[in-house]
């Protein structure tokens, strides 16, 4: 069981999952990838199917359309999962709050289909990288629990 | 020899190339964060990926195919594991081999892409169907030229299909590299071999931001690690291949041995800079590329070696 949670803390590799930003979230997350952050030092990657994730990138508002399938991908992604919910509209859907065509803020949203998700919270508008960087480096002290 | 040498060999082998070829994965992962300025992770990356992706849900999407979808990959990663013990048994011990073994390790060197499209076509996504296409006419575009450069070594050799003694043809005279016929055949077998690998000129199969990872995408866990056990263990057996047909094997000198490693060494070297420093291909222009450049190239290279056995050029 140490291994296998070694092993996961060790290669977590990063599903981008865009609920409605403004893009902004998104420069910052491809950010990470750069050589100024280079977080496949802690090897982390970017891939291209949430099937091979292990954390989901949440970014944005997550509207009315995107929410059903918000859920869809989190039950696609194999267990265990970490959900980062980067920047204030993941947490809190930000200025939108009030507006006709919001969903539930993404935690809300995850814990509907998953009470036990894990779920950490990037605040900022946008989150800078290193603020990410941490995120990732907490979820990796929780990991450790598991 | 007795059934349990035999499968005690296998398993070495399989389980040597398994580690080598995690190795040399991650070799190109640092060297590609070393071309783009980054650190790039540390050694044991590659094993721990797989550790992880073993101790992981193993999911099944409700449209795909359940036996063949979990079968491919497994089948691919034995076919891969045979070709692996063929090969360092031919290297190691050039006597043991059987007539006909370079038939056999081309077949099963071709298992891997066709388990590929199988169990991309048995997981019912239509991103995993595009790529399984484009893997399919991969397939075809690379075998041809493939086949006709390892015909130029056949007949150099003195029309042998044992790889011993293609291994003792090359060390009576010299090389197959060291002629033009042999030089031609062996930057068309690197160009095969780097398609063969699914490599970045050549990745439109699993084009990650195109069609998300392709053949791929709706493998997870256990499974996904086989595949990419798979594509480890055939980046370090081609470029074996490429050194038993072409390039002279292994002398059971010390300095046969330094040489046989310069050698894998720059092979593995070439198939990351050309990784690095080439953008992703069209499907059409890498049929064009295979049908109508390095075809007539690789016939050009077979005639020339015909010609050169002839009138006794070994040059040629």
């Amino acid at each position: 069981m140490a291994l296998k949670t070694w092993a996961l803390r060790k290669s977590l590799w990063v599903y981008h999952v865009n609920t409605g930003a403004c893009n902004n979230c998104d420069i910052e997350v491809l950010e990470l990838l750069t050589p100024r952050y280079d977080i496949e030092r802690f090897g982390m990657i970017l891939v291209g199917s949430p099937r091979h994730a292990d954390v989901l990138a949440v970014t944005g508002t997550c509207t009315r359309q995107a929410m059903p399938r918000l859920q869809e991908v989190y039950m696609q992604t194999p267990k265990p999962c970490v959900v980062l919910a980067v920047g204030s509209c993941a947490l809190a859907q930000g200025i939108f709050a009030e507006s006709y065509h919001m969903g539930s803020p993404v935690d809300e949203t995850i814990r509907a289909v998953d009470p036990n998700a894990i779920i950490l919270y990037v605040p900022g508008c946008s989150p800078k990288p290193e603020a990410m960087i941490s995120a990732a480096v907490k979820a990796m002290e929780f990991l450790k629990k598991l | 020899m007795g059934l349990g040498w035999i499968l005690l060999i296998f398993v070495l082998s399989a389980l040597g190339t398994l580690v080598l070829g995690l190795l040399l994965r991650w070799v190109d992962r640092k060297v590609t964060a070393l071309v783009q300025w980054r650190v790039g992770p540390p050694w044991y990356q590659p094993m721990v990926d797989i550790l992880k992706l073993m101790g992981k849900e193993n999911m099944m999407p409700v449209t795909a195919r359940g036996t063949l979808f979990l079968l491919a990959p497994i089948v691919a990663f034995a076919a891969t594991a045979v070709a692996a013990a063929i090969l360092w048994a031919a290297l190691f011990y050039p006597g043991a081999t059987f007539l006909g073994d370079l038939i056999v390790v081309i077949y099963l060197l071709t298992i891997p892409a066709i388990m590929t499209i199988m169990g991309a076509s048995a997981s019912g996504n239509p991103h995993a169907s595009v790529g399984a296409s484009r893997e399919m006419k991969l397939l075809l575009s690379y075998e041809l030229p493939m086949l006709l450069a390892i015909l130029v070594s056949v007949s150099r050799g003195g029309w042998t299909f044992q790889l011993g003694s293609l291994i003792s043809a090359q060390v009576a005279t010299s090389p197959t590299v060291l002629s033009i016929s042999g030089l031609l055949a062996m930057i068309i077998a690197i160009l095969c071999m780097q398609a063969k690998l699914g490599q970045v000129p050549f990745d439109l199969a699993e084009a990650e931001c195109e069609i998300m990872s392709g053949v791929f995408v709706e493998y997870s866990g256990p499974s996904l690690a086989y595949w990419l056990m798979t594509r480890a263990m055939l980046l370090a057996v081609l470029p074996l291949l490429v050194i038993v047909v072409f390039w002279g094997g292994l002398y059971p000198t010390w300095w046969g041995v330094l040489t046989f490693l310069v050698k894998y060494v720059v092979l593995v070297a070439l198939v990351t800079l050309i990784r690095n420093t080439n953008p992703r291909l069209r499907i059409d222009q890498t049929m064009k590329f295979f049908w109508f450049g390095m075809t007539p190239l690789a016939v050009v290279a077979v005639i020339l070696a015909l010609v050169g056995m002839r009138e006794g050029l070994s040059w040629l």
